[in-house]
């Protein structure tokens, strides 16, 4: 190596309990820093139990100040969990916090490799190539951007409706974007919810009112984000406003327009398919916003050019046929991403005939069907329209916990049978089965919930239903659907004839939640739920700064815990608006204009339109407040002119060396 | 004279997929062989050719460059940028009469800890075979710096 003056360096080895010390010899790798990285700078090596406690952060601090230390490697956890503690500390100690690495022993070593000799000598190279490499790093000031007050909410279910008004109670704005002509999400279609029996419109109607008439939300419903750049603090949003076809300044909500038209559509989407709705509807009386919404593909005006019922009797003129989809450019500071779920497709398990047998049912459609506002006025019958069933199964699990669907547990509908069970029972005073694989009824006043159930006599059997079939075998199974089920606590296969069939469907993510994912730059677990940046620690928030969770969106969970993320995503906002400025990391690229030779290769690498040309000069530049510092365009340069703090060449090769243990001292110099 | 070669490999990682698969591998405790060594970028598209290039020349026996999968990465589209890179750079590796092979491209989400392990001691198994890559004079020269790595667990 050159001349160069040496840097001090500290090198601090944690344990972190047996965690790391169990697998990594700790004391010999501290020991083998302070002698084979000397010529490196290391002036001081120490290991220490837990270095992210107090103690140890003081025993960084005092060295320091006291050894006069320049630069800093932590040897512990993965720099996702650490790395602003230990930088904290620095600052702390008068030492910028952009001159300490962050060596991963732990994630990358001692909990992935099980020889101890062979992960300590790899712990060596780790820590060898972040002392290498923190010798190059600069120090760097945060970079400080302002913070747009206003927010963006994806998806008006009671996640999306409690984080909006949280906000907004807190006096700020917010954009509410809902794809459907309503807000309300899933629990809108429900009759009941467990454990307390609410009538969920009852509870949930109160929160969309409140929602569709705060002065400070901005509801934008049959709407879609279409486009969304820029960073926390400052995001960009498009969103389209698809066309109702109804003047919404003019529209009193009379519902006439839905009275006079006459074309009847089957309501897949909040029906459940078990009911019908206009070609101009609001999909239920509470709907918020009042405003119908012209379905185009089913209108017969659209289809065959004439009709216009609608336009004929609305009192006050309020239908444009004329009224085209709208663009609305939002700039907003945060955004929270409450997009819910999609049901199983029941179908999928052809076993338990549910769209071939007529009386098998989905939960959701059970919901429907159990409502007073419902297709049958809350009448529980059979597909026929009337006939009360004189018994029912109601089937755990539905493609939850199977390896052949979603090998995850559904959460919700285990509870969800047991008020069916109720409700079936109270109102048709039906024999009801519930089939499981295991009853599980955590949280408050749901173990409660499942004794009162058992209490009203529904019958459980442990096991999975392996078959539901018309074909009957014996006299009393004749007209019946039959249940075929090994009930494993007394080791026998069963046939139970029923009425009716119930599907407990599970929840699995928005079939497009990838695709929102990655325009909102946050990715999805491998099951396709969104990915939450600690899984214990940080549930709401993502990798991506700016753009948080709640709700079912992050995986399944029940009302209470879905309301409980939409308070929580909405707590993370105001802390960010409140604070009115953020801190970005300082990761940029820069091009040193002596150096350009206006080759212009990298003009068009950037994905965000940082790079631009300077014809006058001809060289090129870039925008810092643009750049997002993925750092491509400063690997492409042909004259080396661009660079990029935080990664720059000189750091990265350095590490390289590092890792491969070149520029080390000979062992026996 | 691949009996008891240990493959030096450095892998490349990006931030925000790679890197985090890498974390949930050690999270959820899978186990894959200890021979690569890892180097954080921001993304792949900083990958520089001359960084594969100086690690080979300077030691290492092989080469790992992940990130997100095509269409997942955190700047759009700098992956793909990546996939044009590596694939040049294997035409120069051949040019240099070096096995392309010694460098390889892996996509790993951030959920894939699974797979970043497999992957992993895959690439190893392959550089294992191929034998020590010895370019130019530089492994010979470097001076001796620790003990040899011992095989036994290596296949943990
Ligand atoms: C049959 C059944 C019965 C249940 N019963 C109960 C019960 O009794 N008690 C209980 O606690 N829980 C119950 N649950 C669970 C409950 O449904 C959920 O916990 C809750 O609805 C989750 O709310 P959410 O806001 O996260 O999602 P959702 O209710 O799914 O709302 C998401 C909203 O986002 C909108 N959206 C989606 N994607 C986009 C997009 N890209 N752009 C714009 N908008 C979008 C959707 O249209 C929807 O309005 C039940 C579930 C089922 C299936
Ligand atoms: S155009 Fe005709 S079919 Fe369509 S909403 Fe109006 S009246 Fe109904
Ligand atoms: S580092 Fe990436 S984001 Fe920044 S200017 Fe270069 S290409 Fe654009
Ligand atoms: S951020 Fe992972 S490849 Fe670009």
């Amino acid at each position: 190596m050159s001349e160069k003056k040496l840097e001090r360096v500290g090198v601090y080895v944690c344990h972190c309990g047996t965690n790391i010390a169990g697998t990594v010899d700790v004391v010999s790798l501290a020991k083998w820093a302070e002698e084979k990285l000397k010529h490196l700078g290391v002036v001081v090596a120490r290991e220490y139990k837990f270095m992210c406690s107090s103690l140890g952060q003081e025993l960084i601090e005092k060295d320091i100040k006291e050894l006069g230390l320049t630069r800093v490697v932590v040897a512990a956890c993965s720099p996702h969990l650490h790395e602003k503690t230990f930088r904290t500390a620095a600052k702390n100690a008068g030492l910028n916090p952009y001159l300490v690495e962050l060596a991963s022993i732990r994630e990358q070593v001692s909990w992935v490799h099980t020889d101890k000799a062979v992960a300590t000598e790899k712990a060596k190279a780790v820590v060898a190539g972040a002392v290498s490499r923190v010798i190059e790093n600069k120090a760097l000031e945060e970079i400080k951007v302002p913070i747009n007050p206003n927010t963006l909410i994806v998806g008006g279910g009671i996640a999306g409706i409690q984080a909006a008004l949280e906000i907004a109670n807190a006096g700020f704005h917010v954009y509410l974007v809902e794809r459907e002509p309503s807000i309300g999400g899933h629990m809108a279609q429900f009759d009941k919810t467990f454990p307390t029996l609410d009538c969920a419109a009852c509870i949930l109607t109160p929160r969309m009112v409140e929602a569709g008439t705060h002065p400070n939300i901005t509801l934008l419903t049959w709407s879609e984000v279409v486009n969304v750049s820029g960073y926390v603090g400052s995001f960009h949003v498009t969103v389209k406003k698809k066309a109702r076809f109804v003047n919404e300044e003019l529209c009193t909500g009379c519902a006439i327009c839905q009275e006079k038209c006459p074309k009847k559509v089957i309501d897949d989407v909040f029906e459940a398919g078990l009911g019908y709705r206009k070609a101009i509807y609001t999909p239920f009386a509470q709907a918020v916003p009042k405003f119908p919404v012209l379905d185009k593909e089913n209108c017969t005006y659209f289809i065959k050019g004439t009709c216009k019922a609608c336009e004929k009797f609305c009192p006050t003129q309020a239908i444009d046929f004329n009224q085209q989809d709208q663009y609305v450019d939002l700039d907003v500071g945060n955004i929270i991403l409450a997009t819910g779920y999609d049901l199983f497709d029941a179908r999928r398990v052809s076993n338990y005939g549910y769209g071939r047998l007529p009386n098998v049912f989905t939960n959701l459609e059970f919901e429907r069907l159990s409502n007073a506002a419902g297709p049958t006025s809350g009448n529980i019958v059979l597909r026929d329209g009337k006939t009360t069933p004189k018994s029912v199964g109601i089937i755990h699990c539905v493609g939850s916990r199977d390896k052949n669907f979603n090998n995850y547990c559904s959460v919700i509908c285990c509870m969800q049978g047991l008020k069916f069970a109720h409700l079936v029972h109270e109102r048709t005073g039906a024999t009801v089965y519930n089939f499981y694989i295991d009853m599980r009824t955590a949280y408050k006043a749901y173990d409660e919930f499942y004794q009162r159930v058992l209490e009203e006599g529904t019958l459980f059997v442990r096991g999975k239903v392996a078959e539901v079939t018309d074909a009957a075998r014996y006299e009393h199974e004749k007209g019946k659907l039959i249940i075929q089920v090994e009930d494993t606590l007394i080791g026998k296969q069963r046939r139970i004839p029923v009425d009716m069939v119930i599907l407990s469907s599970g929840l699995q993510p928005r079939h497009d939640a990838k695709a929102v994912g990655k325009q909102f730059g946050i990715s999805c677990s491998t099951d396709g739920w969104f990915t939450e940046k600690h899984p214990k620690l940080d549930p709401v928030a993502t990798m991506t700064e700016g753009i948080y969770i709640a709700g079912c969106a992050q995986g399944p969970k029940d009302i209470p815990s879905s309301v409980a993320q939409g308070a929580a995503a909405s707590a993370r906002v105001l802390d960010k608006i409140l604070q009115k400025e953020v801190a970005l990391e300082p990761i940029k690229a820069s091009i040193d204009h002596d150096k350009c030779s206006g080759c212009r290769i990298c003009n068009g690498l950037c994905p965000f339109n940082a790079i631009a040309f300077i014809e006058d000069d001809q060289v090129s530049d870039i925008n810092p407040a643009l750049c997002q510092g993925c750092g491509t365009c400063v690997a492409a340069c042909p004259a080396g002119a661009i660079s990029g703090t935080g990664f720059s060449d000189e750091q990265i090769m350095a590490q390289i060396d590092g890792l491969l243990f070149r520029n080390l001292l000979p062992v026996e110099a | 004279m691949t009996e008891n070669f240990e493959p030096t490999i450095i892998g490349f990682t990006c931030n925000w997929c790679s890197y985090r698969a890498a974390d949930l591998a050690g999270t959820a405790r899978m186990k894959y062989a200890p021979n690569v060594r890892l180097i954080r970028l921001m993304c792949s598209g900083r990958l520089d050719p001359t960084f594969v290039l100086r690690a080979l020349s300077s030691g290492a026996d092989g080469v790992m460059i992940t990130g997100c999968h095509p269409g997942e990465c955190h700047y759009i589209e700098q992956n793909y940028k990546a996939l044009r890179r590596y694939l040049l750079l294997k035409r120069v590796l051949k040019g240099l009469g070096i096995e392309p092979e010694r460098v390889k491209l892996i996509w790993a989400s951030a959920a894939e800890g699974a797979k970043f392990a497999s992957e992993t001691t895959a690439f190893v198994e392959e550089i294992r075979k191929l034998g020590p890559l010895n370019w130019g004079k530089a492994r010979d020269q470097l001076p001796v710096i620790s003990e040899p790595i011992q095989r036994e667990e290596v296949a943990a």
